[in-house]
């Protein structure tokens, strides 16, 4: 269970997050959406430690990410992020970008890895691209490998930061699947996503972001049919 | 044969000039490396502020000129209380001299690796040496090698001043032979200048091969 309570983050005097508090249930999938610029991508960044907070907590299985005796790399080994941008690693080829960690982080042998590797890499269709280097992968595939690299950390939650976003239109549907395939599969799953029809497929809960704060939260008919607040309904008109 | 007064004990006389050259150049490129990683990666992910003083100090090792550098260390260190061979300030001076240019080039290597990916990494649990280790420094080695080969080769040559204060290295022993030989500088240069593109090529071409490497995969 990933608990937010009340959180706040600024970056000096601009403050991102103001007051947020939304608690993810094991198996739940919440899609969070919003403008640009209204914190969306800090939030993820805030639950897995790669940004500190200035107020609030939150804590992932009952850890607090943001206390000073947490060992945040062993609580990242839980928690897989899946970035807009590839973020491969150029000098790797795809099997080696997703041994890496068990191997560093979780000490597992090569065989091991290779073997965990190879599984997800397949789970994404791309079991021919083992040997390749990204620099030679479409975009959707990097991010496929990027999702499989977290997978193979077997993480108990996702964390999606429109990962779709950067892609041409005809490769973005690859990587949906994927996901897709993933709520089916009963992962816990926070997705920021600009693809409206996909948010309200899958998720469990719906999350409408402005300026650092949660302005409306529901279930996805509420949300995407009768939005409570004049906001939601303008953001909503705004991208639909 | 070309007809020369050249002997062979006076070309064995070049070959130990270019062993001092090889030799200065090493201990120079080693240390300095060193070095210069540290002060680079210091340079690179310290707060600005901390490094500042460290950042003037290399900015004064790039910028007064070598020969400057070693005349004074070698007037000065003595004045210190300090007893050393013109060999080994002619190592020091460059040493401290190659690191203030790898440090630019480490800074830069280490910045060009893109934060987004540092997080990516960071965010598989990988720890920040692990980072440095696995992600950071294959992927900056590959932007700062040309740089750091053409320092190597600037280096070699610059030993050439440390002939000033005293050390017989490659471009001094052959002043010598001149000044014993006055109707063959050019011959004496010729054969001086062979010995320092033998060590020169082998480097560069190394450098050029990996680049050719990293090339195919991009
Ligand atoms: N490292 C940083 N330093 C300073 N300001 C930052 C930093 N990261 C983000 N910000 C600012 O914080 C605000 C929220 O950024 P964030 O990336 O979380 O927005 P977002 O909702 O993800 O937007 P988008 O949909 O464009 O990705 C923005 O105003 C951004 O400029
Ligand atoms: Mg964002």
């Amino acid at each position: 269970m990933i608990e937010i309570e009340r959180v706040k983050k600024s970056f000096g005097s601009l403050t991102v997050l103001d007051e947020v508090s939304l608690s993810v249930n094991t198996g739940e999938v919440v899609s969070i959406i919003g403008g640009s610029g209204s914190g969306k991508s800090t939030l993820l960044m805030c639950i897995n430690g790669l940004e500190p907070i200035q107020g609030g907590r939150i804590a992932v299985d009952g850890i607090e990410v943001h206390a000073a005796g947490t060992d945040l790399n062993k609580l990242r080994r839980n928690i897989g992020i899946v970035f807009q941008q590839w973020n491969a690693f150029p000098h790797l080829t795809v099997l080696e970008n997703v041994t890496l960690a068990p191997r560093k982080v979780l000490k597992m042998s090569r065989a091991e890895a290779e073997a965990i590797a190879v599984q997800q890499l397949e789970h994404v269709g791309l079991g021919d691209k083992l040997k390749a280097f990204p620099g030679k992968l479409s975009g959707g595939q990097q991010q496929r490998m990027a999702i499989a690299r977290a997978l193979a950390m077997s993480p108990k939650y996702m964390l999606f930061d429109e990962v779709t976003s950067a892609l041409d239109p005809q490769l973005v549907g690859e990587v949906l699947d994927t996901m897709r395939l993933l709520a089916g599969e009963g992962m816990t799953m926070i997705l920021v996503t600009h693809e409206m029809g996909f948010a309200r497929e899958v998720s469990d809960r719906v999350a409408f972001f402005k300026s650092g704060k949660i302005h409306e939260i529901g279930s996805p008919q509420q949300i995407f049919e009768s939005p409570q607040m004049p906001e939601t309904r303008a953001f909503l008109n705004s991208v639909l | 044969m070309i007809d020369t007064a050249l002997s062979a004990n006076d070309i064995w006389f070049l070959v130990q000039g270019a062993g001092w050259t090889l030799l200065i150049t090493a201990i120079a490129i080693v240390a300095g490396t060193l070095l210069g990683i540290l002060f680079g990666v210091a340079r690179a992910t310290l707060p600005g502020w901390s490094t500042l003083p460290l950042g003037f100090l290399l900015d004064i090792f790039r910028s007064v000129p070598l020969l400057i550098q070693l005349v004074l260390a070698n007037s000065f260190i003595p004045i210190l209380g300090i007893r050393a061979t013109p060999f080994a300030v002619s190592c020091l001076v460059l040493a401290l001299y190659t690191s203030a240019y790898c440090a630019e080039i480490v800074r830069g290597g280490v910045l060009s690796v893109p934060l987004t990916t540092r997080r990516a990494a960071r965010s598989l649990g990988l720890t920040w040496w692990q980072d440095m280790k696995e992600i950071v420094y294959p992927m900056a080695l590959r932007v700062m090698l040309p740089s750091w080969i053409g320092l190597t080769l600037g280096v070699m040559k610059d030993t050439a001043l440390v002939g000033w204060i005293g050390v017989i290295e490659l471009l001094k022993s052959s002043q010598i032979l001149i000044t014993r030989m006055a109707n063959e500088p050019l011959f004496i240069l010729c054969i001086a200048g062979l010995i320092y593109f033998l060590i020169s090529f082998p480097i560069s071409r190394l450098g050029a091969r990996l680049e050719q490497r990293w090339r195919d995969n991009d």
